[in-house]
């Protein structure tokens, strides 16, 4: 059975992915704790699965549609009170680039 | 005043109202005090709301009509259940101070049905966990031993509805979390069937898993709040159009003749021997009523546990995205940028827990991982829920533990997730097969409540109930109290 490891490289790069940032100890605390959990993931691979359909859902009724109207609820007010910071009836974040003034 | 809701169900509280013995208000303030006398304790609840509370009681004595038998009922709900204009966190840092603008469907439903919420009960950060130990706000402690975990994720739920702070609450249930809470407390905590119930309004952690339920006393009680939240809903584009029928139909205690399922593997490796026990000789109460028993096998129930890890952290991984510091919640200080602010305010934000469930699903949706990991599981899920079909062309339900424990001691597991994954394993094919799920009380072991976990054919929650219902009857399990019920 092939065994799957993850290094403390890969684990930096998938918190990257994931919009996560570690510090040293918190990810060797991820690497051994990940590498465990692959280890019971790598049972599967004793399972024959040549010739089955993956299930992604088990919904019995593919999308329900309405009428393509807009439904404004007009709550803007109520939205941006649970912003963070907001200004101007927008909400306000940093920079998208270093250096660049509000 | 507090109100002993151990001496009474939800049929003989709507009688007293209707009777006008009690008042909503008076219901609503006696509720509010039990909470005060026992939270302490019991730590339940991360928030009350007793102004919006006794506003809403107020209006249903108004108006006087208690047609609806939960019209004037005070409730619990699990904090990840959006409330409008009030506080809803999923149990995490990240959406401190977070007020919904809408109401979820069930508990627009509730409202509709004129039930009162008091409060939003504690659980796991983002219902990841089986302990509630993951919220970022408080510990809550099992009803019956306050140094053991109440089960999770919707820990604060069980332990409310068990310790007789409120007479039911709502839960959500991915891969056993309404269940597992419900038998660590020895209440009846229901998963209907994927679709039975909208899941609008619920914060997602995997949409083809997660289904939201009740917590009750008794069976009776947890069928007239599933026929208050089921149906469809087209805000929620998987909610089942199928009529909602009468829950109650079949609690008749009668179960002659219904042939009952014994899967072997829910007795094998890892399953507490004095827990498999007492299951037993709950089956053998059963088969005393009338009902066949018959051991079956489901063989590819040990690679449950993979599969859904798997499935559920991809899925997690993706739903959770949208927590990033920009629209609500916690926003981290001190950013150089854009790209700063979404990875400070998520490194600050999630506890580990749900740090390490991003992490595997990211890992298993990322390029080389994909068929290996998220594809294998997908094919596994049809495996797992090809076995329960063979099963239910000949029985109509299967039964076996909800856990392979008893509650354990706060702080035993919480530092180790592989132990507390493959604690999953009874309850987890269950969500990935999409069926309803049964857990009601059968006994306990060293003063620990047991869970027996009763699974039925897609939409047929009716003669789960009716397993469920004939066995506590005859073993009147609901008549035992843990001793906080002296408070009341």
């Amino acid at each position: 059975m092939a065994e799957t490891t993850i290094t403390r490289d890969e684990v930096a790069h998938v918190a990257g992915l994931a919009k996560l940032a570690f510090n040293d100890t918190e990810l060797d605390q991820f690497t051994t704790q990940l590498s465990d959990i692959l280890n019971i993931f790598d049972t599967l691979s004793e399972v024959n699965t040549d010739n089955v359909e993956p299930t992604y859902s088990v919904t019995e009724t593919v999308n329900h549609l309405r009428d393509d109207v807009a439904n404004n609820w007009g709550q803007k007010q109520e939205l941006l009170e649970n912003a963070p910071l907001a200004a101007a009836g927008l909400i306000k974040v940093p920079a998208i680039l270093d250096g660049e003034g509000e | 005043m507090t109100f002993n809701y151990f001496e009474h169900d939800l049929a003989s509280l709507h009688e007293q109202l209707v009777n006008k013995e009690i008042t909503a208000t008076e219901l609503t303030e006696a509720t509010l005090d039990n909470i005060a006398a026992t939270d302490e304790q019991l730590q339940a609840f991360i928030s009350t709301n007793p102004d919006e509370a006794l506003a809403q009681a107020k209006l249903i004595d108004e108006k006087g009509n208690f047609d609806n038998v939960l019209t004037g009922i005070p409730v619990g709900l699990k904090d990840n259940l959006a409330t409008k204009g009030i506080q809803t966190t999923g149990a995490s840092h990240i959406l401190e101070g977070f007020k919904p603008i809408y109401n979820a469907t069930v508990v627009e439903k509730l409202f509709n049905n004129g039930a009162v919420s008091v409060g939003k009960t504690n659980m796991d950060e983002f219902a990841m966990g089986g302990s509630t130990e993951t919220s970022y706000y408080k510990k809550t402690t099992n009803a019956w031993d306050h140094s053991k975990v109440p089960g999770g994720s919707s820990g604060g739920s069980a332990s409310a509805v068990a310790g007789g702070q409120v007479p039911f609450a709502l839960g959500s249930d991915t891969g056993g979390s309404i269940r597992q809470p419900a038998a660590f407390n020895g209440i009846v905590g229901m998963k209907p069937t994927y679709g039975r119930v909208s899941r609008w309004g619920l914060f997602a952690m995997a949409s083809s898993l997660d289904q939201i339920g009740p917590f009750t006393r008794t069976v009776q009680d947890n069928a007239a709040v599933l026929s208050a939240i089921a149906g469809f809903d087209a805000h929620d584009s998987t909610a089942s159009q199928r009529e909602v029928p009468d829950f109650s139909k079949k609690l008749t205690g009668d179960v002659k003749g219904l042939k009952i399922a014994v899967p072997k593997e829910y007795f094998g490796e890892g399953i507490d021997p004095k827990v498999a026990q007492q299951v037993k000789a709950a089956i053998a109460q059963l088969e005393a009523l009338g009902a066949t028993v018959d051991e079956v096998s489901l063989p590819h129930t040990k690679y449950g546990v993979a599969a859904y890890y798997i499935i559920m952290s991809s899925e997690a991984s993706s739903n959770l995205q949208r927590y990033d510091g920009v629209r609500y919640g916690f926003r981290a200080d001190d950013v150089k940028n854009l790209e700063d602010l979404y990875v400070k305010t998520r490194s600050e934000g999630f506890g580990d827990e749900v740090k390490r469930r991003i992490m595997l699903g990211t890992f298993s949706l990322s390029a080389g991982a994909y068929d290996a990991f998220f594809k294998k599981a997908a094919k596994i899920r049809t495996l797992l829920i090809e076995d329960f079909n063979k099963v239910f062309e000949k029985y109509d339900v299967i039964v076996g533990p909800t856990a392979p424990t008893v509650a354990y001691g706060l702080g035993e597991e919480v530092d180790d997730p592989t132990a507390m994954y493959l604690a999953d394993v009874l309850t987890i094919p269950v969500n990935l097969a999409g069926l309803p799920g049964l857990s009601v009380n059968a006994g306990f072991v060293d003063g620990l409540p047991v869970g027996l976990q009763i699974i039925g054919k897609p939409f047929d929650e009716q003669t789960v109930y009716q397993t469920g219902y004939a066995y506590e009857q005859a073993s009147h399990l609901f008549d035992q109290q843990p001793d906080i019920a002296t408070k009341y």
